[in-house]
């Protein structure tokens, strides 16, 4: 554990991307093969199995450090991480421990099968031999979650780096189903002709916002656009009679939409799409609301694949005939595309997302503006001759998307961050008027800056008026700009609306309370783009 | 007749009826006994002042030409019906923790504290008392400090990394207390040490009244990145980052404070080595502090109050949260300590 916690203080102990990178590839050269396969698997997401609930582990914290729960449970509430919390609250361990992390991976495997006395008796000795750091990490082993600063183009940059190898293919590589008691280093990173598991999707491109306008990306011809939908990205494969679906994050999601069990009936075997899972009905394609209800579900009943059905709304063809074809140009998988989609049966689950044709830029700035009406955030940039690359790169594929709505709100309730935001006020509730009433509406807890966090906490302290618990509720004195992408009616809510990504667009240090916003105008959105 | 209460909570301050005077008040009155000085609690606009001998040259360097009284440690004064007398803090130099007796019963008013030796500041006393009045800036069992001699030896480590990879280390750190703490933990073998002007004037207080401070070179407008290879700078954290320190190059931010204690915090912080050091007392030591006072009744001001007051409440101890507008260790602002 000892190499694996260098490890992760110096990428932890570092803002600098080029720091992290070597260490993580110096890692990949020395530590022991099944360390690093170790590494790179928790590092993507992949996690041991459970060793216990994490209630136990607080229980077994608290007793070992002689504190009563409520105290642990506080204290986790202000660092936000409960790994961090028990390693900080334990009385100091000894370090004494060489074992390495394949080591603990695999103990704590075994004790899922021991009695619980005996589990807890394995855990106290686990921490009592370990530094804090060690102690830390291992926690994480239990609890999951390795967020540490290593992205996954971090990570594959430093195997690059490790073997000699091309970033994009090491990205590929890591894709998939794969565990590390399914495979080997060598099987995993090193082999040529890699059996690739058939299920392997392609690392998603993904796109930056457009922060300039779209002239500057030069003559309109050169570009294609289409319009942004506002449902999940996903990548069908279809390969050996099977099919897969996943999600962005890397997530297989295949039985979530049983859907697209059909797909292999209407498109041939060896078949890779790229689209948008959208809920599509007889009145077409739906807000991100309608594919709320679908998401996350495991079972699905008949009723709902009735009343949300999703279609994938195709906009690339990464594979053809079992050929991986990304590096064509944009244009040409185009083409190709719209020939595999082209005379679908209405019935088929998938379905072209259609070009936005264009002349000038003015003309597309114009059709921009329709977006909400086209169920869309507004469109996608795509340069005709880009190839399909790995990973969010700037420069051939663009988000343009619709400037949010907003509305002008007063901050009635604080209550203070956790983790990174430990000690400033950082989530807010927010109010519009009804009458001489303020009526809460939303709450909002990020764009601000560091500075105007700290400011704002410096008020709330002096402004309190009262307590419940975490939350108080200050002088309504502030105007914020809130900005959010959508509006839903709800029910649980008492204004009787829901926001979609509400955040504090701007502190309107110029506008008096008296002139935040309505219930009214609120309900003037809600009718116009509910 | 009931007695009054030896202190009273009141609007602008903690007040002792029987002599007539408050301790660290946030709004102007005629008598304030000051802790130390901190601008949280040495606030400007009282007519008169009294504090330790110690603690007076920074008093008068930060609020100017007041009326102020000054008294050694441990001398015993009467005001009114109170008999008072200033005990070392262990917070920053010249700090104090003020006993209060009337009729037999005391109350200490602790101001901010630690419990460890820091090498400068005379080091803290415990005090037998019936109420004690203590802060709970750290008061979470995750707070726990470690040795003053393994952080000084990770700062000095990274003061000759930085050297050798040719990058200047800046460090942020509070320019009363904390920076000239960290002065006495630095190794004047690795290189000089400049200090910012918000550093450099405090310093130079401290350092003439017979504090035993290394030297440092004061940075002016003139320096130059170049001027002094191997050099370390110690700078208020509002200069970290600033157009002040981009005349160094290419520097390796670091920053010292109890918060570094959570990662969540350096990470926001995003510097490049964070050092957990606190002139507060870490969950340890305010424990040990109230153990020591032997007091029945706790108050406790800034800080987690509420988590610290029913852990003590828990324990066995009668104890209370009192509102006060002292501000602890902020992660952030320059303005209190
Ligand atoms: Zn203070
Ligand atoms: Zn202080």
């Amino acid at each position: 554990m000892k190499r694996f916690a260098q490890l992760f203080r110096e990428i932890d102990g570092s803002t600098k991307t080029t720091v992290k990178v070597a260490a993580l590839a110096d890692y990949f050269r020395d530590a022991p093969e099944t360390d690093r396969l170790w590494t790179v698997a928790l590092f993507s997401g992949r996690r041991p199995r459970r060793a216990t609930t994490t209630t136990r582990l607080r229980e077994w914290a608290a007793e070992r450090a002689g504190l009563p729960l409520w105290l642990l449970e506080e204290s986790y509430a202000i660092v936000g991480d409960l790994a961090e919390t028990i390693a900080l609250l334990l009385p100091p361990g000894e370090s004494v421990d060489d074992s390495g992390l394949t080591f603990w991976i695999n103990a704590l495997r075994d004790i899922s099968n021991v009695s619980e006395e005996d589990r807890k008796d394995f855990i106290h000795r686990a921490w009592d031999q370990l530094g804090t750091t060690e102690r830390f990490l291992f926690n994480k082993l239990i609890t999951g979650g390795f967020r540490i600063g290593v992205s996954q183009k971090l990570m594959t940059r430093a195997l690059a780096q490790a073997t000699g190898r091309d970033e994009a293919e090491m990205a590929h590589r890591l894709m998939g189903n794969w565990t590390p008691e399914t495979t080997s280093w060598h099987e995993l990173i090193e082999a040529e002709n890699s059996a690739a598991d058939a299920s392997r999707p392609y690392p998603f491109y993904l796109a930056y916002g457009l922060d300039t306008e779209p002239k500057a990306l030069g003559p309109p011809e050169d570009w294609r656009a289409e319009w942004k939908w506002d449902g999940i990205r996903g990548q069908l494969v279809l390969r050996d009679g099977s099919h897969f679906l996943w999600s962005r994050g890397e997530e297989l999601i295949t039985d979530t939409f049983p859907e697209f069990a059909r797909a292999i009936d209407f498109v041939p075997d060896g078949t890779v799409l790229d689209g948008e899972i959208m809920v599509w009905t007889a009145e077409g394609p739906q807000s991100f609301n309608a594919l709320q209800k679908r998401i996350g579900r495991k079972t699905v009943s008949k009723k709902l694949l009735t009343d949300a059905p999703v279609e994938l709304c195709a906009y690339d063809l990464l594979e053809e005939h079992g050929t991986d074809i990304r590096d064509q140009p944009f244009a040409e998988r185009r083409t190709r595309l719209e020939r595999l989609l082209a005379d679908l049966p209405r019935d088929a689950p998938l379905r072209l997302s259609p070009p936005v044709d264009f002349g000038t830029w003015e003309d597309l700035a114009r059709i921009r503006k329709g977006a909400r009406e086209a169920t869309a955030e507004g469109l996608m940039l795509k340069r005709a001759d880009s190839p399909y690359l790995a990973g969010r790169k700037k420069g051939d594929w663009w988000k343009w998307k619709l400037d949010p709505l907003t509305i002008d709100a007063v901050m009635i309730y604080a209550q203070s961050g956790s983790g990174r935001r430990a000690n400033l006020f950082t989530d807010f509730t927010f109010a519009v008027w009804n009458g001489n009433d303020l009526v809460p509406f939303t709450k909002a807890y990020s764009g601000l800056s560091d500075e105007e966090f700290r400011e704002i906490t410096a008020w709330v302290r002096r402004n309190t008026r009262q307590k419940f618990g975490p939350v108080r509720q200050v002088t309504p004195e502030h105007v914020f700009e809130i900005a959010f992408e959508g509006i839903q009616r709800s029910t649980r809510h008492k204004s009787g609306v829901a926001l979609r990504f509400p955040r504090m667009a701007r502190w309107r240090r110029d506008k008096p309370v008296q002139e935040a916003n309505t219930l009214d105008d609120l309900k003037e959105m809600l009718r116009q783009y509910g | 007749m009931t007695r009054d209460p030896v202190l009273t909570f009141t609007d602008r301050g903690i007040f002792c009826p029987a002599g007539g005077f408050f301790v660290d008040p946030w709004r102007p009155v005629d008598r304030a006994l000051i802790t130390h000085g901190h601008a949280d609690h040495a606030r400007p606009g009282h007519a008169r002042y009294l504090a330790t001998e110690a603690a007076a040259p920074v008093l008068h360097h930060r609020l100017g030409d007041i009326t102020l009284e000054t008294v050694a440690y441990g001398a015993t004064l009467r005001i009114g019906d109170a008999l008072v007398s200033f005990h070392p803090a262990g917070h920053v130099p010249g700090s104090a923790q003020i006993r209060i007796e009337v009729a037999g019963e005391v109350w200490v008013v602790s101001g901010d504290y630690k419990v460890v030796a820091d090498g400068l500041s005379e080091p803290f006393e415990p005090v037998r008392c019936h109420s004690f009045i203590t802060e709970s800036t750290f008061g979470l069992p995750v707070f726990r400090w470690p040795t003053q001699a393994d952080v000084a030896a990770r700062l000095n480590q990274w003061w000759r990394e930085s050297v050798a990879e040719g990058v200047t280390p800046v460090l942020g750190a509070y320019s009363l207390g904390k920076a000239q703490r960290l002065l006495a933990m630095l190794d004047p073998a690795i290189g000089p040490i400049l200090t910012h002007g918000a550093v450099e004037s405090t310093t130079e207080v401290l350092r003439r009244q017979g504090y035993a401070l290394p030297d440092t070179v004061h940075v002016t407008p003139e320096t130059k990145g170049t001027d002094h290879p191997g050099a370390l700078v110690l700078a208020p954290p509002s200069a970290l980052g600033s157009t002040w320190a981009r005349r160094f190059g290419k520097v390796s931010g670091g920053f010292a404070s109890g918060w570094m204690q959570l990662r969540g915090v350096r990470r926001r912080r995003a510097v490049d080595r964070g050092f957990v050091i606190s002139d507060h007392a870490d969950w340890t030591g305010l424990l040990w502090a109230i153990e020591q006072t032997g007091a029945e009744n706790i108050y406790v001001t800034h800080g987690y109050t509420d988590v610290f007051t029913r852990y003590l409440n828990d324990s066995g101890w009668n104890a209370a949260v009192v509102r006060t507008e002292y501000e602890g260790e902020t992660t952030e602002s320059e303005s209190a300590e």
